[in-house]
């Protein structure tokens, strides 16, 4: 079936199965790899894209579903001026270890400091709580996603 | 991993969605947040011939208040229950329980309702608050109550081309309170004891009304009528939810796994029966 996708602000029409998933979808038509496949079972969100804002696990989404969306995936977070404060923020407090759950772990932050400027402790690791880090280095991945938003929130202060 | 081959319609209103139903027939299933039914279909555990995507139709994604109900849509996200004013009680509570944040943005109420896994927070809930299900079919639209509804595992009482299109959840007129205590290893993980309690005072301070449900600890989501019926027109105390946490114990039989044993789950029912009653009261009490 003829679907078309805004997948980082570019229009992806192809031609799918019904039963392709939009995480194959966007890693094999597409050709962006950046979105992982982890337990391919719904569980630890490395698939993570935003679908329309909204982070979803790709895994358990047809492309078919999201046939007029827009989506987002960690290549579309750098912006014309450069990194994401997100992606700066997981450099610099060393919010990775492997990599793998990275692209998800950040696709939620950035959702997150979208919504709420300032997160707590709390706010984050709850945000966080469906992403899987298996290095486990979830402390420097809230950090990171806190000092993003301090960044996010000290730039737009100070225009 | 992917599922077997499938033809998707994908549907615009109700009726076409329940008239691609009855065409499909038997190997047919609607699909809405998909959050329960792609994972099973990627495990080959089901593979519909026809898959009815409902979520591009119009209408069903308000949750409000209407004629003393909450009115949940067939399209409503665990994440706009969460997020919803409009809640109450065990309803609130339970809300941001249910699975993890990115599958609450995605799955639907209606569709864990439908499923009927046991395992699923929300039918305890509507157990514990008396819900009602509301079906189109063919020949129109109809109100089911929950505990005619939840039929077995996974096994509902809905007709073969009905279409779960919302939920009518009776919101208290006077003081009420729920709660929700949900033990899980771990954020995302089905319940190891869930406890739904519910209750609402008249103005005596004594318990109009009482629901309590459980979760996990029995092949279905189960109701503890006995206990519902001890706790009406009694005024609230720690030695009346001490009872009422023995019928509940006596009421879960669950089962040695992974998560515990059987012995511990009992005695988590009990506790949680305590603590959940004792949670509803206070809020019914401020409230």
């Amino acid at each position: 079936m003829e679907i078309n996708i805004t997948i980082n602000g570019s229009d992806h029409a192809s031609d799918v199965e019904p039963r392709t998933l939009l995480v194959d979808h966007i890693r094999r038509t597409v050709g962006l790899t950046g979105t992982h496949v982890g337990c391919d079972t719904t569980s630890c969100g490395a698939c993570t894209v935003l679908m329309d804002g909204t982070p979803v696990k790709a895994c358990t989404v047809l492309a078919a579903q999201a046939d007029g969306s827009e989506v987002t995936t960690v290549e579309g977070l750098k912006g014309a001026d450069g990194l994401h404060p997100i992606q700066s923020a997981f450099t610099d407090d060393h919010g990775l270890q492997c990599g793998f759950c990275t692209p998800g772990m950040m696709l939620v932050g950035a959702s997150l400091i979208a919504e709420n400027p300032d997160p707590s402790d709390d706010d984050v690791r709850w945000a966080i709580s469906g992403n899987l880090c298996r290095c486990t280095g979830y402390i420097n991945i809230v950090k990171a996603i806190q000092t993003a938003a301090a960044r996010v929130a000290e730039s737009s202060n100070g225009s | 991993m992917f599922p077997s081959r499938f033809d998707l319609v994908v549907a615009q209103t109700v009726a076409e969605a329940v008239e691609a139903k009855v065409d499909a027939g038997e190997g047919g299933r609607f699909l809405a947040g998909g959050q329960s039914l792609i994972p099973m279909m990627k495990m080959r555990v089901a593979f519909p011939e026809t898959l009815i995507d409902i979520n591009r139709i119009a209408g069903l994604d308000a949750i409000e208040r209407s004629n003393g109900h909450l009115q949940v849509g067939a399209l409503v996200r665990h994440a706009d229950v969460v997020a919803s004013d409009a809640t109450f009680g065990a309803v609130a509570a339970a809300a941001p329980w249910v699975a993890d944040p990115l599958v609450r943005n995605r799955g639907t109420m209606c569709g864990s309702v439908a499923h009927c896994d046991p395992e699923g927070d929300w039918n305890s809930v509507l157990l514990a608050t008396g819900a009602d299900v509301i079906a189109q079919g063919p020949s129109g639209e109809r109100s089911i109550s929950i505990a005619d509804f939840v039929d077995g595992a996974f096994t509902s009482t809905l007709g073969e081309d009905e279409l779960v299109v919302g939920l009518r959840i009776p919101v208290p007129s006077g003081r009420s309170g729920g709660a929700y205590l949900k033990l899980e290893r771990k954020i995302g993980d089905y319940a190891t004891v869930a406890v739904a309690s519910h209750l609402e005072l008249d103005d005596s301070g004594a318990i109009a009304a009482a629901g309590l449900a459980l979760t996990s600890v029995n092949p279905i989501n189960t109701k503890v009528a006995d206990a519902e019926v001890l706790l009406v027109g009694q005024q609230p105390s720690e030695e009346l939810f001490a009872e009422a946490a023995e019928l509940a114990a006596a009421a879960a039989e669950p089962r040695d796994d992974v998560r515990g044993t059987a012995a511990w789950k009992r005695q988590v029912v009990r506790t949680y029966t305590k603590r959940g009653l004792a949670a509803a009261a206070q809020q019914a009490e401020g409230s």
